[in-house]
């Protein structure tokens, strides 16, 4: 068979395990993504997507009050205001173009928050394509305002109550799904994780966040940041983020994994603090397992985060000491969800919450002046009533 | 590795092909399993294909799947998984018993672990549902060391290249899928062409049988007469498995009857 053109691995990390029957569909991915990269046309017609549908590029945000420590100036990419809500938009407009070059008229998605969902349902409605998303039964429930964005914008959300019901249960039933339709169907998958080519392209068309974000700070303070936050589910925010600073070696670079109910609990999502590695969904890369190597349900209260994995790029990252990996639990993500909302106006997803979280527990440390820069991956609507029912001790 | 070269030597000379069944180790419980897997040797099953549970099996659809949940829920561990295996092999000397499973079981123990492990264990092949040809290298090699059978899977839209390779790094026999998809009788096999086998047949790997979709005699008939060396059917057993597991006699009764009326068509 043809040889792969790109790498699939990072470091000893990635990989492409899947069944056999699905090798040649990777492979017309990777060849679709390889030849639409040395086409012009190819990117004329994603950056007008990103500009004049997506809202690119996307503010940068000084934050005005949150900060408790005047030393510290907490600045914030703004990918909560792009259309869709997430950062998710990004790189499902580049992977529909690519859906539309390999002649596929069908997509099939998997879901957690209901992000990933609906940035697949606004791109399929967009370009025409037919879409189905696979969502846990358990998300369903608490991201249900995304089902019905989902729902009007023409996608069939199918519910996965196999398993934990939740992320890596979807992921599952579209990969089942895949290996039946591959011939006439696209499978989008929504995050830097899974086989290769997914952690290349995903963050490839996810890479502008960082790309902007450096032009701003650069611009605002005439200097690079002291670090850079993100939180991390399967990795596509934060890897977006990190891809240009990642040469610039004084940039700490800082990736928040959900720490549930405390990462001694079991009841987490945070992968790469276990320190376990593994194969998931086609990469061999940090997971959460027991020692015979079944799979833990991972738990976060962030829909988005509740996922046992990682993508392979960031164990590297982590294998190679370029970025470091912390755990911030629900609790401290609430927090910083309410704070934001006070005191800057923002309210900010459940996941990027995480990330303010971390930078608010590094800007009450700093004793010399510094500079963060958060990706703000999205915005919280989808996690108003959740929200409202936790702080309301579940009685909404 | 070599009980399966003396299987198809002994189904060459009686001119039949092979019924393979397929169940997935501890379902419903590793006590009846052991019953189960012994019920299917006893009716006349030329080979066994065993799954080790896992929580996360992509290449399933529900029937398997559940047999992966009801095994797991009632304990069964590799490990348990392998004392079954071991005893199965005391229980029939020359049965030729392939293993499959996904990566993450063989990556947990480490892979010269789990191949010697496998090997004391009495198993003959194994097959990595999640690992293609490209990722196998480190996986054959091990399974070459201790003397396991590697086993490939030749889907219906295979390369000559791929081919090629199969057949220089498989051993025992070869998994030829009859449609793509997951496993399951929802999506009846479809059967290769004549033309498809004999192309495959001429890279000389080692003997192709036919899975998915497997679940009447005429399955297994057309499978042999379109030139495969045999058939295996997993989901027709297990979902026998899913209707009888409140009532073991009768469970073991029906899966006596499919085997021997499947290996009849052989
Ligand atoms: C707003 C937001 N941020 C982050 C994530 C986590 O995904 P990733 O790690 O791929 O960025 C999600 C996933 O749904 C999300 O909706």
């Amino acid at each position: 068979m043809s040889e792969l053109k790109l790498n699939p691995y990072f470091g000893q990390y990635g990989g492409m395990f899947v069944p056999q029957l699905l090798v040649p569909a990777l492979k017309q991915l990777e060849q679709a993504y390889v030849d639409a990269l040395a086409d012009p046309a190819f990117h004329a017609e994603f950056e007008k997507l990103l500009t004049e549908y997506a809202g690119r590029p996307t503010p940068l945000t000084l934050c005005r009050n949150i900060s408790p420590n005047p030393l510290v100036k907490i600045y914030l990419k703004r990918e909560d205001l792009l259309h869709g809500g997430a950062h998710k938009t990004n790189q499902v407009l580049g992977q529909a173009l690519l859906t539309q070059r390999m002649g596929k008229k069908e997509v099939i998605a998997e879901t957690g928050a209901g992000q990933h969902g609906v940035a697949t349902a606004l791109a399929c409605a967009l370009l025409g394509l037919k879409c189905r998303i696979y969502m846990g039964a358990k998300d369903i429930e608490r991201q249900q305002p995304n089902v019905f964005r989902m729902k009007l914008m023409g996608a069939t959300v199918i519910p996965v109550t196999s398993g934990s019901g939740t992320l890596k249960d979807a992921v599952n039933e579209a990969m089942r799904d895949w290996s039946a339709t591959y011939d006439s169907t696209h499978y989008m998958l929504g995050t830097a994780a899974g086989p290769h080519p997914f952690p290349t392209i995903v963050r490839d068309f996810q890479k502008m966040i960082g790309e902007e974000a450096k032009q701003q700070i650069l611009k605002a303070e005439g200097k690079l940041p002291d670090a850079v936050i993100a939180c991390v589910g399967g990795g596509s925010n934060a890897i977006g983020m990190f891809a240009d600073f990642i040469a610039e070696e004084d940039v700490k670079l800082i990736g928040v994994e959900p720490g549930g109910k405390g990462i001694d609990t079991h009841q987490h999502g945070a992968a790469l603090s276990t320190g376990s590695y593994g194969i998931l969904h086609g990469a061999y890369t940090a997971i959460m397992q027991t020692t015979d190597g079944q799979i833990e349900e991972s738990y976060s209260i962030s829909a988005g985060l509740d996922y046992p994995a990682v993508g392979p790029q960031h164990t590297h990252l982590q294998q190679t000491g370029r970025a470091q990996y912390v755990a911030i639990n629900d609790d401290e993500a609430l927090a910083a969800f309410q704070q934001l909302a006070k005191t800057e106006g923002i309210i900010p997803a459940l996941e990027s919450s995480h990330a303010l979280a971390y930078a608010l527990k590094l800007a009450a440390q700093a004793t010399e002046p510094t500079v963060l820069l958060v990706n703000l991956s999205g915005r919280g609507d989808k996690d108003l009533a959740h929200v409202h029912s936790v702080l309301a001790g579940g009685q909404l | 590795m070599k009980r399966y070269q003396q299987l198809f030597d002994r189904l060459n000379r009686e001119g039949r092909g092979a019924f393979v069944p397929f169940v997935t180790i501890g379902d419903p419980t590793p006590e009846l399993s052991f019953e189960i897997i012994k019920s299917l040797i006893d009716a006349g099953a030329d080979a066994l294909e065993l799954g080790i549970a896992f929580s996360d099996p992509i290449a399933d659809g529900p029937t398997i799947q559940g047999a992966n949940i009801r095994a797991l829920a009632a304990g069964t561990t590799p490990a348990i998984s392998f004392d079954i295996i071991a005893k199965i092999r005391q229980y029939h000397a020359t049965i030729p018993i392939g293993l499959l499973l996904y990566s993450n079981l063989v990556m947990a123990r480490g892979l010269d672990d789990f191949y010697a492990k496998a090997a004391s264990a009495g198993v003959d092949s194994v097959l990595i549902a999640d690992v293609p040809l490209h990722e196998s290298k480190p996986f054959r090699q091990s399974a070459i060391k201790h003397d396991i059978a590697p086993i490939f899977i030749v889907p219906p839209n295979v390369e000559d290249e791929d081919l090629r390779q199969i057949a220089s790094y498989g051993r025992g026999y070869t998994y030829l899928l009859s449609r793509a998809g997951v496993t399951g009788t929802e999506t009846a096999a479809a059967m290769p062409t004549s033309e498809l086998i004999a192309r495959i047949r001429s890279y000389n790997p080692a003997p192709p049988l036919l899975g998915f979709g497997i679940s009447t005699p005429a399955h297994v008939k057309d499978a042999i007469q379109s030139g495969a060396a045999g058939a295996i059917s997993g989901s027709a057993i297990v979902k026998l498995i899913e209707q009888y597991q409140q009532q073991p006699a009768e469970l073991l009764l029906q899966l006596r009857q499919f085997v021997s009326m499947m290996k009849a068509a052989t």
